[in-house]
């Protein structure tokens, strides 16, 4: 019952906000926050939804799902879900002083909403070609936000993810073309039920390949991460903090496990193609992040590092690997949008994102400075912050796989992590305050506030792996290793 | 462009307009209506609306066709498409589920007050895309605008 | 069969204009043609040959008449590539406001 209001309400809010957001002082600002909050509410409740039922079907339209489209909620959406409405909620408190800088706030929160409507939409869909419209939402919206400066290097960017991401749009839409021609349906249950029946073909493995290369170019796996580095450090903090921090998960990472675990049936090739790419993404990233001065390009290079994490993660296929790697992606999630509102609070400050420039904030801006250390060390995997668990579950996961040598790469690339985010909080934060900076002054608290409570969710977000908070986990986990047993838990709900 | 009184192109072409941007403006209303019964919809409907405020725009220039619709009025026709659309959705919820055909009496076929839901859903995407055709068009020609001043 | 093979022509046409060309208003054409190839393909895939309007009436065999639901998707795909055109366009003419060319290779202040 719940279900539709996942896209019913952030779709609310955009219009209303575009309706009356002119009209009205500080409308937009209400409620887009409360918009946001009540998702919060609803994403947690999901949980013990969850927890109770396994599974929820939800008919659109009182259409029953191999004709009509249909709405799935399990283990896997709900944590999918939780991760991004937290975020975004934290993200739209910070926004609320850090837009001021900006003109035309109430079009800020319309393509914010919008954008949040198109991410939710995606999580709950059960249907493969409703999953490519949300998609769409959620791209335009972002690449309407990447150019929303509308400075030079901002359309620059925008324009660069604009093409590339209807060309990675465009692979994904033939892939459901084939589908569709192969299946003649679109439901996703369905389609995995007919692709059972039927006798494995060539065509399967050139759509799982169109998949991959589509949802590859979102998620900004290496050899299509080329748009990243641009387009997020482009956007404004809170936006590069939703693009980094959830949009590329929800659009790469999540669609291509549902579709490769769920849908199509996962395989021993995939699995390791998916290794690999996560691998080459890993080093890859940060080893382009080590030389770079500017702060939030510093970070998109860090973001394709994390996904890289997180594909090994899933791609070892066994129960360990997935629950670290799903792990490492709701830590990702939080800590990494942590560093990007860390980063438009100097922007806001400073008004530069050039490393060299600063030194000293710490006795200025202590809240910034010391949840960016928390922030730090949580993505270069310090013990007690949350990053460490998740990394040191994937490594003891490739450990158990017996594949050493990405074992070994994992554990290079968390040195040079840290050792990038050394540099960052040594030039930025450590040393001696530049004569220049004298006046400057702690950002408002509506900033700080979100930028905390991230802090203390990166402080206690290793606790999830305890037993007592370890079903959220797991519910997720189970829903890979059930892989196409998908397709029955969603007709058995059904009944 | 040389005489300031003269905007927009010839008198043949104004005098075309003034007739058929009417009938432009009617068959899209059309389309609208019977996009239940008939090939069309909301889409296509809204999208010929919107071509009638452009073709107006063309003949006689800017200025004239935004008296007859600004662009603030478009945008709010737009947001206020989008509010309908969803409204109609939710009354759903009436009867047990978002996006039902709530009318439980849907007429007969091929009759023009029929189908429950989809006309009403068909004019309110008409509002939203003419709306915001006519609004991504005035907003293109504007940069021109801004071009040529430099 | 030569019909599809002609899509996927089209699509790599695309995708060539897409990769190769250097001015951004045929690159943003490029990002049309890949559109309107997949959109065609989706269509074709729906057709059959002698088929008729997917309209049920009484006396009406449900046999002979093309597949709607293809039909219906392009529909919001071609909505979508509507929208994805217009904001791809509008910032076109942004950057050619601040950058004065249309030229890819002059275009590039993001670099590392």
């Amino acid at each position: 019952m719940i279900l539709p209001f996942f896209v019913i309400i952030p779709l609310g809010a955009a219009f209303l906000i575009s309706f009356f957001g002119k009209r009205i002082k500080n409308f937009a600002d209400l409620l887009a926050n409360l918009g946001t909050l009540s998702l919060l509410v609803f994403s947690l409740y999901s949980i013990s939804l969850v927890a109770t039922h396994k599974i929820l079907v939800y008919k659109v339209g009182g259409w029953v799902p191999p004709m009509g489209i249909c709405m799935v909620l399990d283990g896997l959406a709900s944590f999918m879900l939780v991760m991004v409405n937290l975020v975004s909620f934290l993200v739209a408190l910070y926004s609320i002083s850090y837009m001021q800088r900006y003109t035309d706030k109430p079009k800020f929160y319309t393509l914010f909403m919008l954008m949040l409507a198109g991410m939710n939409g995606i999580i709950v869909s059960g249907d493969l070609f409703n999953l490519f419209v949300f998609l769409e939402i959620a791209s335009i919206a972002s690449y309407a936000l990447v150019a929303f400066g509308t400075e030079a290097e901002e359309l620059e960017a925008s324009f660069k993810y604009a093409v590339m991401g209807s060309v990675a749009s465009s692979f994904i839409l033939l892939g459901i073309a084939l589908l569709y021609g192969y299946t003649s349906t679109l439901n996703m249950a369905d389609i995995s039920l007919v692709l059972f029946s039927k006798p494995s073909s060539m065509i399967v493995k050139f759509i799982g390949v169109l998949f991959l290369a589509g949802f590859g170019l979102k998620a900004a796996l290496v050899p299509f991460h080329a748009w990243l580095p641009d387009a997020h450090p482009s956007a404004p903090a809170s936006i590069s903090a939703m693009l980094s921090g959830v949009l590329i998960k929800v659009l790469g990472v999540y669609a291509i496990i549902r579709i490769f675990f769920n849908l199509i049936g996962i395989n021993k090739v995939t699995l390791s193609i998916l290794m690999f790419l996560g691998a080459v993404s890993m080093l890859v990233g940060v080893i382009l992040a080590l030389s770079q001065w500017d702060f939030k390009r510093l970070l998109a290079y860090h973001s394709i590092s994390q996904i890289g994490y997180v594909i090994l993660g899933i791609g070892l296929g066994t129960p360990l690997g997935i629950l670290g790697g799903l792990f490492h992606l709701f830590n990702h999630s939080i800590f990494k949008s942590l560093l990007f509102l860390n980063s438009g609070a100097v922007v806001y400050s400073l008004g530069t994102r050039d490393l060299r420039k600063m030194g000293g904030l710490q006795e200025k801006m202590p809240v910034t400075s010391n949840t960016n250390l928390v922030a730090s060390m949580s993505i270069a995997g310090i013990p007690p912050f949350n990053g460490f668990f998740s990394k040191f579950i994937i490594i003891v996961a490739c450990i158990q796989a017996e594949h050493f040598g990405y074992a070994f790469c994992a554990v290079i690339g968390s040195i040079l992590t840290l050792a990038s985010f050394m540099k960052v909080q040594k030039y930025a934060f450590f040393g001696k305050l530049n004569q220049k900076w004298q006046n400057i002054k702690e950002v408002p608290w509506t900033m700080w506030l979100s930028m905390i409570v991230l802090a203390i969710i990166c402080v206690v977000g290793g606790l999830l792996i305890i037993p007592l908070f370890r079903p959220f986990l797991q519910s997720a986990v189970n829903v890979l290793l059930l892989g196409t047993g998908y397709k029955e838990a969603v007709f058995a709900a059904l009944r | 462009m040389e005489n300031k009184k003269e905007v927009g192109m010839t008198l043949i072409v104004k005098a075309i307009t003034r007739l058929t941007v009417g009938l432009i403006l009617l068959y899209g209303i059309y389309i609208v209506l019977h996009g239940h019964l008939s090939p069309g919809g909301g889409f296509a409907g809204g999208v010929i609306i919107a071509l009638s405020f452009i073709h107006l725009m063309l003949a006689f220039g800017r200025e004239t066709a935004l008296k007859k619709l600004s662009e603030a009025q478009a945008s709010v026709l737009e947001s206020l498409g989008a509010i309908m659309f969803l409204t109609i959705t939710l009354l759903g919820f009436l009867g047990g589920y978002f996006f039902l055909n709530f009318f439980f009496h849907k007429g007969n076929p091929f009759a023009l007050f029929s189908a429950g839901i989809i006309p009403l859903c068909n004019i309110a995407i008409c509002l939203k895309v003419g709306a915001g055709l006519f609004v991504i068009f005035v907003v293109l020609i504007s940069f021109k605008g801004l071009e040529k001043e430099k | 069969m030569s019909e599809y093979i002609l899509c996927f022509t089209l699509f790599c046409i695309g995708l060539y204009c897409v990769l190769r060309k250097r001015n951004i208003i045929k690159i943003v054409i490029g990002l049309g043609i890949i559109e309107y190839a997949v959109n065609l393909f989706f269509v074709l895939i729906g057709y059959r040959r002698d088929g008729r309007a997917p309209i049920l009436a009484k006396d009406q065999v449900i046999s002979n008449m093309v597949d709607p639901i293809p039909q219906a998707l392009v529909l919001t795909s071609i909505v979508i590539s509507l929208a994805v055109t217009a904001l791809i366009v509008a910032i076109a003419i942004r950057i050619y406001e601040k950058y004065g060319t249309f030229d890819i290779t002059k275009i590039r202040r993001l670099r590392g």
